[in-house]
C-alpha cells in the first residue's frame, strides 16, 4: 500500500563498511557480467494481454467453467475418444468381467453345503431336489428368494427361512405340516393338515389307518370344521368310517353297517351331541336303522333297513289283530 | 450542455446498474498514487437504530479489494502521459481485483485537477398551480442563470443547494408545499474538458465502464468532515500530492471548491533541488525527517542524504534536520497561503464556523498544526477519513480521504441536476407529456 518502498533505497553504513559501496561493488560485477539490465526493478504494470487474461480469469461464468466444467469436459472427451474403439471396449467389459468373477469366487463367498433343519427325511430329499444347487455356488449367484419361494411351493412346507450361515452353509429351515386327516378327493386319497392345505398324496388309506378319512366334494375346505366334529364323535369312534361332505354345505357321518347320520348345515355340532345323547339313553344306533335324520334337529327322523319295516308291520299287525296274509 | 447531462444521465443509469450487479470499483487518480477499492454492496445495509442514523448510506458497502500504486504520468492531478497512466491504473485495478477475488466493470473515479471553478447559480420561477410539483423543480433548475463558463469546460457538478419559496428559505424539498415564487440556488463546478476527456479515455482504454466521476474536493469533504462540519460550515482542505484541493461545506452541500495547484510533490522537488539529491531520496527524507516546526535539537540530528555519485565526498553528505525544516517549511507556507486566497475569494470570512479540515498526504507532515493556525485561522485540525467497513489498515490514512469519499459518494449520491425530472418545455415534440401539457393549455 506505500507508494514508497523503504527497501528501495540504500541501507545506511553498516560495521564492516557501506553497504553502498557493496552494492556498488555488485553492480560493478554484475555490469561486468553482462546482465547489467538485471538489477533494474521490473515494470509492476501488467501488459495490455495480462491484465485482460486476468480480468477474464475472474469473470465467474469463466472460472466455473474452466474450474468446473472444463476438467469434466475433458475427463469424459478422453474416455469417449477411448471407448469410440470397439476392441477397448471389449477389452474393458472382458477385464470388468474377470474382475467380478475373480472377486465373487473368492472362498469367502462360496457356499458349500445346504443343512436342512425340521423336515423329514423324504420332505429333504424333496427340498433338495427342488432347490437343485450344484455345491460349491459363490453366494452372489444364489437367489436365495427365489430358493426360498420354490421350498415354499413344497406342499409339505408350512413355512421356511433360508440364509448363508458362517462357514459357507447354506441352512435351511423348515416347518413341516402335519398332517390331520386323509381326504378322498376325485384323484384318489390326499392328506391334509387341520387347515385343509394338502400335504402329500397318500398311495392307500392302510398306510394310514390312524387318522379320520373325510370325503365329498368341498370337504378339503371345511377340515376344522370336520376336525371338531369328529372329536365330538368320540363316544362313536369304534364304530366311525368317516365324514361325507353333501352338497358342500352339510356333513353326514358315516358309520358301519352302512349308517348314516344326516348332520344339518346349521349347528352340527348340537345335532350331533343330539344323536349321541339318543344313542347312549335309547341305544338309537345298534338298532336296524339305516340313517338317523337330524337335517331338521326338532324333528328327528330314521329310516329303517326293510326287514325292520316289515317286522313292525308285523308286529304292529299282531297287536292289532290283524293279518295282512 | 445536454450532451454532459446526457453523458451523466448515462453514468449515473451505469452506476444503477453496477449496485445491481453488487460490485464497484473507485479510482482516485491523483498526482502521487492511485488507489483502487473493490466495493461490494450487499442488500442488507444498516439502516439505523437506536439514536444511530443510517450513517450516509457507508453502511450498506463493504471494501473488498484495496490496493495503491505508485501513479506515472500525472502531473497537478491531470494525466500527463496517456500511456503511463494507464499502466498505473491497470496496475493498481488488476491488484484491486485480485485482492477482491471479482472481476469489476464499473468504476467511479475522482481528480483533483482541471482546474475546477465554482459558480453560484440562482433561479426563480412562477409555480404553476398553488402546489409546488416535481415539474416546478425542474423548471427553476432550468430557469437558474448559467454563466458563460467557457467552450473547453465541462461541469461536473452541479448541485441544488437550497430552495426557497416566497420568502422562506433554506427549504431542502420543496415538492408538495404552498407557495407562488421558487426559487433555487445551485452550485455548479466547471472543469476543463480536456481533463476529463483524458481520464475517461484512459479508463476506457483499460476495458473500465465509467459509472460516475467527481471533484476531488468534494469527495474529501465528504469523508473528512464530520456530520456537524458539514451542516455547520466548515472547509476542507485535501492536500495531495501535485494539487491541493479546497471545498467549503454549510449545511451538508459542497458551496465552492477550488484547488491550488500546489502540494507534496513540490515539497519533495524543493528538497531535491536544494541537497542535490535524487527525487526518491527526497522523498524518503521528507517522510522520513520532514517537518515545519525546527527546534534546538533539529540542530544536532543530522541526517545523511548520501548520493550515487561514486564521489566519496558526495556520498557522505550529510545535513541537520532544521536545515530540511528550512527547505520544507517556506513551500508549505506557500501553498497554506494558496489555500487562503482561495478561502478570502470564497469569502470562508463570512461563513458562521470557521472551522478548517486539513487532510491529504501532505497533511501528515509533522508540526503542521502548530503552522497551519498561524495562516488560516484557528479552528484547524488534521482529519482523517471516515472509517468504513471492510477497508485496510494501510488505507485509512489521510492520504486516502479523497479514495474513502468517493466510496461514500458511490454509496449515497447527493442529488444534482441531471438527476431530476426534464422541464416539459425540453421534451422532445413527440412527448406525450406535451401533449398532455397542449390540451391541458387549450381546453
Amino acid at each position: 500500500m506505500r507508494p514508497v518502498d523503504p527497501s528501495e533505497f540504500a541501507k545506511g553504513p553498516t560495521e564492516g563498511g557501506s553497504a553502498r559501496v557493496s552494492e556498488a561493488v555488485a553492480r560493478a560485477l554484475r555490469a561486468r557480467r553482462g546482465d547489467a539490465g538485471a538489477h533494474r526493478p521490473r515494470d509492476p504494470a501488467p501488459s495490455r494481454t495480462a491484465y485482460r487474461m486476468n480480468r477474464l480469469w475472474l469473470t465467474p461464468s469463466v472460472r466455473f467453467f474452466l474450474r468446473r466444467v472444463a476438467p469434466v469436459l475433458a475427463v469424459a472427451g478422453c474416455a469417449a475418444i477411448w471407448f469410440a474403439s470397439e476392441e477397448n471396449r471389449r477389452a474393458f467389459t472382458d477385464t470388468y468381467a474377470a474382475a467380478k468373477f475373480e472377486i465373487q469366487n473368492r472362498p469367502e463367498f462360496m457356499v458349500k453345503l445346504m443343512a436342512i433343519d425340521g423336515a423329514s427325511e423324504g420332505l429333504a430329499e424333496e427340498i433338495r431336489e427342488v432347490t437343485s444347487i450344484d455345491f460349491p455356488i459363490s453366494s452372489f449367484s444364489l437367489d436365495l428368494q427365489e430358493q426360498l419361494s420354490r421350498v415354499e411351493e413344497l406342499d409339505a412346507v408350512e413355512s421356511a427361512g433360508l440364509r448363508v450361515r458362517a462357514g459357507g452353509i447354506l441352512q435351511v429351515d423348515v416347518k413341516e405340516r402335519v398332517p390331520a386327516v386323509v381326504w378322498r378327493g376325485s384323484n384318489g386319497l390326499t392328506l391334509l393338515d387341520a387347515e385343509g392345505h394338502r400335504v402329500a398324496a397318500l398311495e392307500s388309506r392302510l398306510d394310514r389307518p390312524d387318522l379320520p378319512l373325510i370325503a365329498g366334494e368341498g370337504a378339503e375346505r371345511e377340515v376344522a370344521q370336520a376336525i371338531r366334529l369328529l372329536k365330538a364323535a368320540r363316544p362313536l369312534e369304534n364304530r366311525l368310517r368317516g365324514l361325507v361332505r353333501v352338497g358342500e354345505r352339510r356333513w353326514d357321518l358315516v358309520l358301519d353297517r352302512d349308517q348314516v347320520i344326516m348332520l344339518p348345515e346349521k349347528n352340527p355340532l348340537g345335532a350331533l351331541a343330539q344323536v349321541i345323547a339318543m344313542d347312549q339313553a335309547k341305544d338309537l344306533l345298534e338298532r336296524d336303522a339305516t340313517h338317523v335324520d337330524l337335517r331338521r334337529p326338532d324333528r328327528p327322523t330314521l329310516r329303517l333297513t326293510e326287514a325292520a319295516v316289515s317286522e313292525m308291520e308285523r308286529l304292529r299287525a299282531i297287536e292289532m289283530g290283524v293279518s295282512f296274509r | 450542455m445536454t450532451d454532459l447531462y446526457d453523458a451523466q444521465r448515462a453514468m449515473r443509469n451505469m452506476r444503477k446498474a453496477a449496485l445491481q450487479r453488487g460490485v464497484i470499483a473507485i479510482l482516485d487518480v491523483g498526482t502521487s498514487k492511485i488507489a483502487c477499492l473493490v466495493l461490494r454492496f450487499d442488500g442488507d445495509s444498516f439502516t439505523g437504530g437506536d439514536g444511530v442514523g443510517p450513517l450516509a448510506g457507508q453502511s450498506s458497502f463493504r471494501v473488498i479489494g484495496a490496493a495503491t500504486t505508485r501513479s506515472r504520468g500525472v502531473r497537478f492531478g491531470e494525466i500527463e502521459a496517456m500511456a503511463e497512466t494507464e499502466r498505473a491504473i491497470r496496475t493498481a485495478v488488476q491488484a484491486a481485483q485480485k485482492m477482491a477475488q471479482t472481476r469489476v466493470d464499473h468504476v467511479i473515479a475522482c481528480f483533483s485537477g482541471g482546474q475546477p471553478r465554482s459558480y453560484g447559480l440562482a433561479g426563480q420561477v412562477e409555480v404553476e398551480t398553488d402546489v409546488v410539483s416535481e415539474q416546478d423543480v425542474a423548471r427553476v433548475l432550468a430557469a437558474s442563470d448559467v454563466p458563460d463558463y467557457g467552450t473547453h469546460r465541462d461541469v461536473l457538478h452541479a448541485q441544488p443547494v437550497n430552495f426557497a419559496l416566497d420568502h422562506r428559505s433554506g427549504l431542502k424539498d420543496p415538492r408538495g408545499q404552498i407557495g407562488q415564487d421558487l426559487a433555487v440556488d445551485m452550485h455548479m463546478l466547471t472543469v476543463d474538458s480536456a481533463t476529463i476527456q483524458n481520464l475517461l479515455y484512459a479508463i476506457k482504454r483499460c476495458d473500465l465502464e465509467v459509472a460516475g466521476l467527481a471533484s476531488g474536493a468534494y469527495v474529501s469533504g465528504i469523508s473528512a468532515l464530520v456530520e456537524d462540519e458539514q451542516e455547520l460550515g466548515a472547509a476542507c482542505v485535501d492536500m495531495g500530492g501535485g494539487a491541493t484541493d479546497v471545498s467549503i461545506f454549510m449545511k451538508k452541500h459542497m458551496i465552492f471548491a477550488d484547488s491550488v495547484r500546489m502540494g507534496g510533490d513540490h515539497v519533495t522537488s524543493d528538497i531535491a533541488m536544494g541537497l542535490q539529491i535524487p527525487l526518491a531520496t527526497a522523498e524518503r527524507i521528507k517522510t522520513f525527517y520532514g517537518g515545519v516546526v525546527a527546534t534546538g535539537m533539529d540542530d544536532r540530528e543530522m541526517i545523511e542524504i548520501g548520493g550515487d555519485s561514486g564521489d566519496w565526498d558526495k556520498d557522505r553528505r550529510t545535513v541537520s534536520r532544521a536545515e530540511l525544516i528550512g527547505i520544507i517549511r517556506p513551500r508549505v507556507e506557500e501553498i497554506l497561503e494558496g489555500v487562503r486566497d482561495s478561502l478570502d475569494a470564497a469569502g470562508f470570512e463570512h461563513l458562521p464556523s470557521q472551522q478548517i479540515v486539513l487532510t491529504g498526504g501532505a497533511s501528515q507532515i509533522p508540526g503542521l498544526v502548530t503552522l497551519a493556525p498561524k495562516i488560516l485561522g484557528q479552528n484547524v485540525r488534521i482529519g482523517r477519513p471516515l472509517r468504513v467497513q471492510g477497508l485496510p489498515q494501510a488505507a485509512t490514512g489521510a492520504a486516502f480521504a479523497a479514495s474513502v469519499g468517493l466510496c461514500l459518494f458511490a454509496a449515497h449520491p447527493q442529488d444534482e441536476w441531471w438527476d431530476f425530472e426534464i422541464p416539459a418545455e425540453r421534451y422532445p415534440s413527440r412527448s406525450l407529456k406535451r401533449a398532455v401539457r397542449w390540451f391541458k393549455d387549450n381546453w
